[in-house]
């Protein structure tokens, strides 16, 4: 079953870690990736620029461009990882293994209806 | 988790929107700092505790909006208590909060907005603006400013304490401004925080090291700016290009100190992350056929930075960016730029004829000199050349940048000596 954990976190805590503490946390999060990736586990992975470089597109007979989000409080979207496992419980330890090495935010676990990586499939 | 280091994080990133909400309430900046000072104290103390908020910058306004009441009463115990319909006294802290929320969130931007505005307030000389918005909006202590500016703590304490009886001198507008007010302010605080990036980035005195974080606050504060106006294609432009400028400091001195020129630098050293949120950033902004300076300079800096070696720089493109520029906002200083990529198309007798008529406006600039003579050393006019370095050399605000000319006066030296022995 393959499963996105989906990273969010307030932005403005985020782009407030010096280069060397993200460098340092990257560093720590891909110790977790090569376990994953050596169990078979581990699909794409994806790290989004700030939301500020965001374009928004309503879907409609016109679509209209809209930029960014507006000013949110809150947390953003800011990255995302794809992970095969065989149950909820499974993809809920190894979202453990991925939080245990951020300082804060939230990843949320949703099941993956459609994967293609290749885009369209004959 | 409620470590320290993440309350002290989140203190700092929600300081914007907190003290901008209080000063809204009091219109004082003093008692809003009191203010927001006895609301982060408060936090230390109950979120290890109680752990986090949901809302730490909510919590933040309301337990500081509240001491402040307090503190009024206490006061004015004989008077009347304020009118006080906002606020529901009786109920669970989370209640209130969301109360205070919901009040809070429809003012956010005109909030940081504000507080940012206050800081670069027209009647505030342009260093006294950029050292209250350190010490106001981003929190740094008086020392720490002191530090970055090179003056003693005490001068830069009656610098701060100055600028600030200068704002309630003048007549700040508290009211929530309509769309005609909000763009000359958000140009007042984009110049300020250009202002600020430049006080880090050309180092005008001092060391390297100290000024880095004036340019991340710089980055930090335009990314807040443009999250609260996403569709500003300026304040894009303004983000694009502190990010490249700054995507480059690593490269812009040598081990020695010494400044290395954007030709020679070594561009592995340049920070592909921050260019290539640059070059977003530029891109988005070009969509809306709306240029503007700091578009332009944007989105210069972007050929630039997308060339692999110097030798590949589109300097026909770089020189159309300034021709729109000049055209934009005609300046002498953006015409030298401009003869640096005309030198580089046609050759530096066209460059120098360009620059010359400058002489009267640019006579105290150190860059002007600077280019003169590296334009007539391209000439073989050697004496002229060695005149127009020596009035760089004695321009120039920083060691680094003296060291830079004399090293051309050195090879001008090395040079004729060489020719005479031949």
């Amino acid at each position: 079953m393959l499963y996105s954990i989906l990273c969010y976190e307030s932005e403005a805590l985020a782009s407030g870690r010096t280069r060397q503490e993200d460098d340092a946390l990257m560093v720590r999060l891909r110790t977790v990736q090569q376990k994953l990736k050596s169990e078979g586990k581990l699909g794409p992975v994806a790290r989004l620029m700030p939301t500020t470089t965001a374009t928004h597109i309503r879907s409609g007979k016109d679509p209209m461009v809209v930029d960014g989000p507006f000013a949110e409080t809150k947390e953003q979207l800011l990255g995302f990882y794809v992970i095969d496992c065989p149950s909820l419980e499974d993809a809920i330890e190894t979202a453990k293994l991925l939080a245990r090495e951020k300082p804060h935010g939230t990843l949320e676990i949703r099941p993956v209806a459609v994967f293609n990586p290749v885009g369209v499939s004959q | 988790m409620t470590d320290m280091a993440w309350i002290d994080a989140t203190l700092t990133a929600a300081r914007p929107q907190v003290l901008g909400a209080l000063l809204r309430y009091f219109r004082v900046l003093d008692a809003a700092e009191d203010a927001f000072q006895e609301a982060c104290l408060r936090a230390l103390k109950n979120w290890p505790v109680k752990g986090p908020p949901r809302d730490p910058a909510a919590w933040l306004i309301f337990v500081g909006r509240n001491f402040a009441l307090d503190e009024v009463r206490r006061r004015s115990k004989q008077t009347e208590l304020p009118a006080d319909e906002e606020i529901v006294t009786d109920e669970t802290e989370d209640t209130q909060t969301e109360l205070a929320e919901r009040l809070d969130a429809a003012h956010y931007r005109d909030d940081i907005l504000r507080l940012l505005f206050v800081c670069c307030h027209p009647d505030l000389p342009a260093t006294q603006q950029v050292a209250l918005a350190l010490r106001i909006v981003s929190g740094l202590t008086v020392k720490e400013i002191a530090r970055a500016f090179l003056v003693s703590e005490s001068a830069m304490e009656q610098r701060i304490t100055r600028a600030k009886a200068r704002i309630t001198a003048a007549d700040v507008p508290f009211d929530t401004p309509g769309a005609p007010e909000r763009a000359p302010r958000l140009s007042a605080v984009a110049t300020m925080l250009y202002l600020l990036f430049n006080e880090g980035y050309s180092a005008s005195g001092g060391n390297a090291h100290v000024r880095v974080p004036l340019c991340e606050e710089a980055i930090r504060l335009s990314r807040l700016l443009l999250r609260l106006f996403p569709s500003e294609p300026e304040i894009m432009g303004l983000s694009a290009l502190l990010l490249i400028q700054h995507a480059r400091a690593s490269a812009r001195l040598d081990a020695e100190n010494n400044i290395v020129l954007l030709e020679d630098q070594d561009r592995s050293l340049w920070d592909r992350e921050l260019i290539a949120e640059g070059l977003a950033l530029v891109e988005k902004a070009l969509r809306h056929r709306r240029p503007g300076p700091y578009q332009l300079q944007a989105a210069i800096a972007a050929v630039h930075s997308q060339a692999a070696k110097a030798a590949d720089t589109d300097w026909a493109e770089i020189d159309r960016l300034y021709q729109i520029l000049e055209s934009l906002q005609p300046s002498p200083v953006v015409t030298l730029n401009r003869a640096v990529a005309v030198a580089k198309l046609r050759g530096p007798a066209e460059a120098l004829a360009m620059i010359e008529p400058l002489a009267a406006k640019l006579g105290g600039y150190f860059y002007f000199f600077g280019l003169k003579g590296a334009l007539l050393t391209q000439l073989n006019r050697t004496d002229e050349a060695r005149t127009a370095f020596d009035r760089a050399i004695s321009l120039a605000n920083t060691a680094a940048e003296a060291a830079h000319i004399r090293l051309h006066l050195d090879r001008l030296q090395k040079e004729s000596e060489s020719e005479r022995s031949a």
